[in-house]
């Protein structure tokens, strides 16, 4: 089977653009991936998209062909939705098509576009990944539901906010030199602790920002990249996606997420790597304790392990497996439908050495992207390496 | 987006007036797996002929949450108390009433009722501490 290589990739700044269209947008990362590629556009066999609420926030579904047009691609082209987890699903999807045979050049990205419905309209967006009878019913939010979680998991294992700033502080200051990052600003962790409450136990400053952007990569069989000489180092030698049931009160548990471990496990045995073999992560940190469970989930750490990390300095840029040098969602911005696949072109930039945070890992070898749908009833989960 | 009251969805207003009049149920299959309605098939193991059964009368909260920052369906709601309850073999997710948000607790013994949001009078399960 050919290994897959992300031949280029591209990002909009992500950021509070209300005035911008998607189409302009998509337009805009994904001509920045196939300049980036250096493949030719008419060889582009297929778009696959991501996008979670384009059909509230633009009043426009069937977007996949409206994309493809506006990045000036003559393909077939399909929106997939999973939540948060959209664009790393189109990716997925993307690479099995390409181990099998079936295309050679696909292109794989997504767009969200939130800040024209305002906070308001954004919030209510977002909650439509839960259960709409059961949960966003009885007032769960997007960020309600995480708290949630957190609660649970101080419950269960300990560890209180001040942990979770860690994680925040972290992801803020890996987002200091990142270009398209939403927060280029430091925080510390008394701002953290002292930001308005959203749902308790978790604040202002332990979520992620509503976010305008989006990201495209473009994705090659082997055998092409080296046919038209493509410097294209990197390649997903892993994809996993699991699921979970839809609302939070039907998990057996709170504090952890078997969809992450279980397409994590699919992504490491389709890689043939172990969680040690990983040098840095990108994972969906939504919220801070969404990173927390994404490490355990991941086999980083054991259940309730996590927590620490960031404030042991284990996953910041100098630590031992840097977690999130883009900034993660909560810095760099979560542009719901465009996160999966901006972390697949993050990832690829610190791999192949000309992201700004590259020099935190000048050996790396081995990356792993975390990308969660909802409250993790979704996950896919890809691993990356650098072959050539 | 469309008011929530314009719409039927059968199956599931039925559970909110039986939970309003003090009659809640859940459903449990065969193998005796426990789900909340509106469902056709047992998501444990997918039998059929799921039976309605009486909740237990009373429920435990196992994790909660005070939003501050609502959605607008609960803007003059807000602060309000977000809790999972377990009841037997089923849990739900409610508001919590009759207690100020900040006395909320884990381990909470609470029956299940129906109330109003007092955003847009629209039915919203709360618990109530026993
Ligand atoms: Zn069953």
């Amino acid at each position: 089977m050919t290994d897959v290589r992300i031949a280029g990739v591209g990002l909009t700044h992500f950021g509070n653009h209300p005035e911008r269209t998607g189409r302009d947008m998509f337009a805009e990362a994904a001509g920045m991936a196939v300049s980036d590629a250096g493949v030719q556009r008419a060889d582009v066999e297929a778009l696959h998209y991501g996008n979670f609420m384009g059909s509230l926030a633009e009043h426009q579904s069937h977007q996949g062909p409206l994309m493809a047009e506006a990045a000036g691609l003559d393909c077939q082209a399909t929106r997939y939705e999973t939540a948060c987890a959209s664009s790393g699903a189109a990716a997925r999807e993307a690479v099995r098509a390409i181990e099998h045979g079936d295309a050679d050049v696909i292109v794989a990205g997504g767009m969200e576009r939130m800040n024209n419905m305002g906070t308001a309209g954004a919030t209510e967006g977002l909650a439509i990944a839960a259960d709409e009878l059961h949960e966003v019913r009885a007032g769960v939010t997007f960020p309600g539901a995480y708290a949630l979680m957190a609660r649970a998991y101080f419950q269960e294992f300990g560890g209180d906010r001040e942990d979770l700033a860690h994680v925040a502080v972290k992801n803020h200051e890996n987002a200091l030199g990142n270009e398209t990052a939403q927060y280029q600003r430091a925080i510390t962790v008394e701002d953290v602790l002292e930001a308005p409450m959203v749902s308790s136990p978790l604040g202002l400053y332990d979520s992620c920002p509503i976010s305008d952007g989006a990201s495209a990569t473009v994705l090659t069989s082997e055998e092409y990249a080296e046919e038209h000489d493509l410097d294209a180092p990197v390649a997903v030698t892993g994809t996993g996606q699991a699921g979970d049931r839809m609302a939070l009160h039907d998990r057996e548990s709170y504090v952890r997420t078997p969809a992450a471990e279980e397409a994590a496990e699919q992504a490491y045995t389709d890689a043939g790597v172990v969680p040690g073999d990983v040098d840095l992560a990108e994972v969906h940190d939504c919220f801070t304790i969404a990173e927390v469970l994404a490490l355990e989930s991941l086999g980083f750490y054991g259940p309730g392990e996590g927590i620490g990390a960031a404030r042991r300095g284990e996953t910041t840029a100098d630590g031992d497996r840097p977690v999130n040098l883009s900034g993660g969602l909560k810095a760099k911005g979560h542009p719901v439908g465009a996160t999966g696949a901006s972390q697949l072109a993050e990832l690829t930039k610190l791999l192949r050495g000309d992201h700004v945070n590259s020099d935190a890992v000048p050996d790396a070898e081995v990356g792993v992207a975390h990308n969660a749908g909802g409250t993790v009833a979704s996950c896919v989960v890809h691993v990356l390496e650098v072959v050539a | 987006m469309t008011d929530p009251s314009e719409y039927p969805n059968q199956g599931y207003d039925e559970w909110i007036d039986a939970i309003a009049a003090g009659e809640g149920y859940h459903l449990v299959c065969p193998e005796g797996h426990g789900s909340l309605p509106p469902r056709r098939i047992c998501p444990e193991c997918g039998a059929g002929g799921l039976a309605e059964e009486p909740l237990p009368a009373s429920g435990e909260i196992e994790t909660y949450s005070v939003t501050h920052v609502a959605s607008p369906r609960f803007e003059d709601d807000a602060p309000y108390a977000i809790a999972i309850a377990t009841f037997g073999d089923v849990a739900i997710t409610g508001q919590v009433r009759d207690v100020s948000p900040e006395n909320v607790d884990a381990g909470m013994v609470v029956t299940v009722d129906v109330d109003e949001s007092a955003t847009d009078d629209e039915p919203v399960v709360v618990f109530r501490p026993r």
